[in-house]
């Protein structure tokens, strides 16, 4: 949490500075209050006192309130300012560590729970410090000052407040030990109820087509009475709360009366006054420091879940970049060239390599082809070209540079990646085929058309509402998942790349789209080189080069024909998705 | 009692009146429940208005030990005084005249005195004469008195005497306070102050037991209404969970899952937290607001419109202010979705993002929605920081009013002061509950928005009943399906299948094939009956499924499609699911049947190992396993997606392998990607933009040259 705060501003931290001086200011002002309170009390009650008196002391007590509201609507503002400045920092920082990110810690992390701790946790911490900031400084400040003023009143009720302090303490923090912990488990339960209920809508075919809806039924029954029963056990052990400090509260007034009666009863004449004057000081003293006390209370309850969200704030902000950019932004001798040599890969934290030994050269306008079994490193190799990883051994080149010395700009200006699972933004068609910066000038419409036609979305996009310009909603929703994945290889297409890398990016195309798509892409781009993973034999049929991979290893490099021949791996693979007249007739 | 859900105070929205009222009447059989817990809330918001009452009477008895007891004081000096009355000086000049003790002087001054006196009128300077006698004079003028019980004598008097002398002379009340202190105990234990002991000891017990009573109901109330919203929810949540299962498939493929996952559980949770709360504090605000109101219009009726109008300032104050920060509440809530949005969008294309330099893009973006959502938050946050410090301030600023009023109408001699003390402790308890309720009446407003979405969904049309006259037997069924002139549309007045009728023979496979979006799962839906057909129909074994239920039909059939659908559990319950009478043996046959039971024996656990997000589990994998599940059902149809993008080749042999077992014996309605299976289908339709536009076995297609011929060649073209 403290290493959260490092995060402020100086502004801020001067404004907090400004904050703390305020609260002094605002909480002195307010122990005034019960002074002039008491002094009119005691006018009112004197016969004939004068009336100007009584305004006189009102008017005090109005412009003590009235200064105590204004310094309370300033460091409102101020307190808002910064609570809310430091949010917008602190999400902007989560946000651009996240960009800076791999592939690997984004995976480390998921998505959903980055996305989490972007917002979520982010609004937790800034919960504690719009609020907590005004009561940290207030409550001990108010706790002090008031402790103060009734030092010297009398041994006995300060005995007594000290008691009710006690008890307010110690029924808070039996409160806390017994209630946070189940408050974690709250949480995870109501993953819980989220899991099964979204199990149920996405199984919903299955769980008819089995019958099964009182099977899962009785599944979510359980884990909602769970739910219920720990909700009810925390809910009504926090019902004792409100009661509990309602007796505290009164029972402090009432006990500093009754010692107060019996005080003044035993004492003289000349203390008598002075005892009485005293008892009702301290009455309303004594409640502002129990006040202050639950003020504290609170930020204790509230600081363990910002705390939750600050430790994960600050795993993100603390995760080591696996992925470190380099320097080289010139002009290569090469032109579309990828070579591996002697690449092995693995992930951080896993014992075995998912890449062992792959050496192999695509030269300028060749088209090179990845297959192999799920699990076969296949799309981990393409992986390393854009280095979403790094290769743990030996090097990958590109343009006869090895990748990790090229700056980022640099190296993804080289390459038009497709990856598997279409990627849309919101925005038109037109935004996201033009999508980022490649380096050069932005595509125009015409280049944009042209994409689109290559990459075989011409005829659906032109019978969208407003052709280029039409709406794409969140996650492409309103397209289909082939119209996805035919905008995203236009959108590769319009940034002219040196290198296409198809990460998968066929499968969701059928047959005949994927045929024609593939023809005309090599019409369009005869200079650039494809490296293509795929999984149908028919997607690759006509590479120059295929490389069949198995386990990690290479166990065949060659032509379609040559495989056949002789790489039983890759033969098995053809075999199990065409008959063999077929292969023969390819 | 004022009706909880205060359609006085908002009529903003008819939804929110509507909303409320439905909530209220759907928890109907917690009523006596709530009732109680109402009635208790109440009794404890009247007992905290008796209870200051008590405090002011409380402090009345100590001041009243605060004063000299002046009537004994002034029977004192009266019976002091008759010492110096007419007849008794009389005598006492006589003796003082024989009584050797007194020096000569002294006897003089007193001759002098009352010579003085006898010429002066004016009682109160014969009164000084009086006492400027010596003291040896004075004492034989006293005689003992008796008061009380109490004998005082001479010397007691005298020092009375020269003490009253000495207090008319002092201005200052501490000085004469402490010349209290030192009189002769005889006198000071008469006109002593004293605290009525008993009385104190008597109101503090009853304050205690109000006190007591009062925590006491509102935890019971408390517990009563976290027990019934808790309950309430737990039964809204298995209605909606049990609400999914009675919708028909139309509405999932037009909501998002999201959407309804949200209503599970935050809206629920709104529902809950704030029934919990909001009705308990409107119900002990509205008491200790009108009860406040009654309380002072009684006392009395120029300080009770004096309180009202002096806080009414503060309150238009408040409600603005609160108007104006729900605005900027919403807007944050709006900007906080707009932000979720945007950075779930960035985060899951974030390989897209990096590959082709958009991040400067998405940074630059994302700080125009960070200015956005940080303007918003800041605002609401002040603005709603501002309600305690206003409430507050209308507090004190009563609280002065009040004490002014109060004074003029005091020195007027309207009212005792007591009444002042009243209304100092009525005004806080007319300021604090306006403000509770107007939080009260937010958190309704969220807690109906909420019940709408949850309501809306529990609304949403259900399937059709269905009158199911004959019940087919699974293992009785041979196995005919006929389609009599098919049509259907998702969109009623679109229809997409028009006309189609085929048949197939028991053991037949029927391949499906087309395109992408062609709209190939509409087939499974038709044929689960997920979906009803506009017209025609379709028969099983000669029966209309019209006249069969849904569940029947399901029994006949064995589903397994491309996306694997496995819960949170072990294996062994994936693949037994919901059907009975399956033993461990019947599971590992049908693993062994599909090949994945060596995979099994290698897991941890074995099939006890848990299924969950953990990628331990390959997804061809996780498909053997739905295929198992399939194959232990035993039903004479099949329906099955051949789809297996997501598997790598070597198990995509055995889950194939798997399939054609699955397939054996059973009349199949296939998804179909295998060029083998459509080759050796019995039928095959081929379906585009959502139609059947062709039908035939593979010769038949080819030779027809038609779409399914153009299909099968674009694979191979150069």
């Amino acid at each position: 949490m403290f290493k959260l705060f490092k995060n402020l501003t100086k502004k801020d931290i001067f404004y907090i500075f400004v904050c703390f001086l305020l609260i002094f200011f605002q909480v002195w002002i307010e122990l005034k209050l019960p002074d002039y309170m008491s002094s009119i009390t005691r006018l009112v009650q004197t016969e004939g006192s004068e009336m100007t008196e009584i305004l006189k002391q009102g008017a005090y007590m109005l412009v003590c309130a009235g200064g105590s509201l204004l310094l309370a609507i300033v460091i409102g503002y101020l307190a808002a300012g910064i609570a809310s400045r430091f949010s917008r920092s602190l999400r902007e920082k989560i946000f651009r560590k996240v960009e800076s990110f791999s592939t690997s810690e984004i995976k480390k992390f998921s998505t959903s729970s980055l996305l989490t701790r972007t917002t979520n946790d982010v609004t937790q911490v800034e919960m504690l410090i719009g609020m907590g900031l005004q009561m940290m400084a207030k409550a001990p400040v108010m706790a002090v000052m008031a402790i103060l003023k009734i030092l010297n009143k009398g041994v006995e009720w300060s005995v007594l407040t000290a008691c009710c302090v006690a008890i307010l303490l110690i029924t808070v923090a039996i409160l806390m030990i017994v209630v946070l912990p189940r408050f974690e488990k709250v949480q995870k339960t109501i993953d819980k109820i989220n899991g099964v209920t979204r199990e149920n809508l996405t199984g919903i075919r299955v769980i008819r087509a089995f019958n099964a809806e009182k099977f899962q039924k009785n599944r979510f029954e359980k884990v909602n009475n769970i739910l219920t029963n720990m909700q009810l056990f925390n809910q009504r052990c926090f019902a004792i709360m409100m009661p509990m400090m309602n007796i505290v509260m009164h029972g402090l007034i009432l006990g500093i009366y009754i010692i107060g009666a019996v005080l003044i009863n035993e004492a003289n004449m000349i203390d008598k006054i002075n005892l009485f004057s005293n008892m009702v000081v301290f009455s309303s003293y004594g409640m502002q420091v129990i006040m202050s006390f639950l003020m504290l209370a609170m930020i204790f309850m509230m600081w363990p879940r910002a705390q939750i969200s600050a430790k994960r704030i600050n795993e993100v902000l603390d995760e080591e970049l696996s992925i470190v950019e380099g320097n080289f932004d010139k002009v290569t001798s090469e032109v579309g060239t990828v070579e591996f040599r002697n690449v092995s890969f693995k992930y951080p934290d896993a014992d075995d390599y998912l890449l062992k030994d792959i050496s192999f050269r695509a030269e300028q306008g060749e088209t090179v082809a990845f297959i192999g079994s799920t699990g076969s490193g296949k799309s981990s190799l393409v992986n390393l070209i854009p280095r979403f990883y790094d290769a743990t051994d030996g090097e990958v080149l590109v343009d006869g540079v090895n990748v990790i010395d090229y700056t980022t700009k640099a190296l993804n200006n080289k390459i038009g990646y497709i990856s598997q699972k279409a990627v849309m933004f919101t925005g038109t068609v037109k935004e996201n085929v033009a999508y980022g910066d490649n380096g050069k000038s932005k595509p125009t419409l015409e280049e944009i058309k042209e994409a689109i036609e290559v990459a075989q979305g011409k005829d659906f996009v032109e019978k969208m509402d407003k052709k280029y310009d039409s709406h794409i909603a969140r996650g492409g929703t309103n397209i289909s998942g082939g119209q996805k994945q035919r905008l995203s290889i236009a959108r590769a297409i319009a940034k002219k790349p040196e290198i296409f890398i198809f990460d998968d990016s066929f499968s969701a195309l059928d047959y005949k789209t994927d045929a024609i798509l593939r023809k005309e892409l090599k019409k369009h781009t005869k200079n650039a080189t494809s490296l293509i993973v795929a999984q149908r034999i028919g997607t690759i049929i006509n590479a120059d080069k295929i490389l069949v991979l198995d386990k990690g290893e290479c166990v065949g490099v060659g032509t379609h024909k040559e495989l056949l021949e002789n790489c039983e791996v890759y033969k098995e693979i053809a075999l199990s998705q065409l008959s063999e007249e077929e292969l023969n007739n390819a | 009692m004022p009706r909880p859900g205060g359609s006085n105070v908002y009529e903003k929205s008819k939804d929110f009146f509507g909303s409320i009222k439905r909530l209220l009447s759907n928890l109907k059989s917690w009523r006596i429940i709530i009732i109680v817990a109402l009635f208790l809330a109440m009794f404890s918001a009247i007992l905290s208005l008796i209870a200051p009452n008590k405090l002011s009477d409380f402090t009345d008895i100590i001041t009243k030990g605060l004063a000299i007891k002046t009537d004994k004081l002034s029977y004192l000096s009266e019976e002091i005084q008759n010492n110096f009355n007419g007849e008794k000086l009389k005598i006492k000049i006589n003796s003082i005249n024989n009584d050797q003790s007194i020096n000569e002087s002294d006897k003089e001054i007193f001759y002098n005195s009352l010579k003085q006196m006898q010429q002066e009128n004016d009682e109160k300077k014969k009164q000084v004469i009086l006492f400027s006698l010596p003291d040896s004079i004075l004492i034989h003028l006293l005689d003992t008195i008796k008061i009380d019980g109490k004998v005082i004598n001479e010397k007691d008097q005298l020092a009375m005497l020269r003490l009253s002398e000495k207090l008319d002379k002092e201005g200052k009340t501490e000085e004469s306070l402490k010349l209290v202190d030192e009189l002769p105990e005889s006198i000071y234990s008469i006109i002593k102050p004293e605290i009525n002991m008993k009385k104190i000891k008597d109101l503090a017990i009853l304050m205690i037991i109000i006190y007591i009573l009062s925590a006491l109901f509102s935890y019971i109330q408390n517990y009563a209404m976290t027990t019934v919203s808790n309950n309430f929810a737990r039964g809204l949540r298995s209605e909606i969970s049990s609400k999914i299962n009675r919708l028909p498939l139309k509405y999932f493929d037009s909501h998002e899952t999201g959407d309804i996952l949200s209503r599970v559980t935050n809206d629920i949770d709104t529902i809950a937290q704030n029934l919990n709360n909001s009705l308990a504090t409107l119900v002990t605000s509205f008491t200790l607001f009108i009860g406040s109101i009654i309380m002072m219009y009684v006392t009395n009726w120029i300080m009770a419109t004096t309180a009202i109008i002096s806080s009414l300032v503060g309150f238009v104050l408040m409600f603005l202010i609160l108007g104006k920060s729900q605005k900027y509440f919403s807007m944050r809530q709006k900007e906080l979705g707009n932000m979720n949005g945007f950075i779930e969008e960035m985060y899951s294309g974030h390989n897209v993002i990096k590959a082709y330099n958009g991040t400067d893009k998405a940074i630059l973006d994302f700080q125009e929605l960070n200015d956005k959502l940080f303007d918003a938050n800041r605002k609401s946050i002040f603005l709603s920081g501002l309600m305690q410090p206003i409430m507050g301030f209308v507090g004190n600023f009563g609280y002065v009013a009040v004490c002014l009023v109060g004074a003029l109408l005091v020195l007027d001699g309207n009212i005792s002061f007591g009444v002042i003390v009243a209304f100092m402790i009525y005004i806080r308890l007319f300021t604090n509950p306006l403000s509770q309720i107007a939080q009260a009446m937010t958190n309704l407003q969220s807690t109906a928005a909420a019940s709408e979405r949850v309501y809306e969904f529990l609304d949403e049309e259900e399937m059709t009943k269905e009158n199911s006259s004959i019940h087919l037997h699974r293992h009785k069924v041979k196995g005919f399906i006929e389609f009599k002139n098919v049509k259907f549309g998702y969109d009623k007045k679109k229809t997409i299948i028009k006309d189609f009728s085929a048949k197939a023979e028991p053991g037949q496979k029927i391949a499906i094939v087309g395109p992408t979006g062609a709209g190939k799962t509409t087939m499974v839906n038709l044929l689960m009956k997920f979906y009803d057909i506009n017209s025609g129909e379709i028969l099983i074994d000669g029966v209309s499924t019209n006249n069969l239920t849904r569940e029947n039909i399901h029994k006949l059939f064995i589903m397994v499609l491309q996306d694997t659908w496995l819960f949170e559990g072990s294996i062994r319950d994936n693949i037994k699911f919901n059907q009975e009478n399956i033993t461990d043996k019947d599971i590992w046959r049908a693993c062994r049947t599909v090949g994945v039971d060596h995979f099994i024996k290698t897991l941890p656990g074995g099939l006890d190992a848990l299924l969950n997000d953990n990628e331990t589990i390959s997804s061809g994998q996780k498909q053997l396993i739905t295929i198992a599940r399939g194959m232990i059902e035993d039903a004479p149809f099949l329906i099955l997606d051949e789809a297996t993008s997501n598997v790598d080749t070597r198990t995509e042999e055995l889950v194939q392998k798997a399939m054609d077992k699955l397939m054996e014996g059973r009349t199949s309605f296939i998804i179909a990607h295998r060029l083998s299976t459509i080759k050796n289908a019995d039928l095959i339709l081929v379906m585009n933009d959502g139609n059947i536009i062709e039908q035939g076995n593979h010769e038949e297609l080819i030779n027809k040259n038609g779409f399914y011929a153009e299909l099968y060649n674009s694979q191979f073209q150069k």
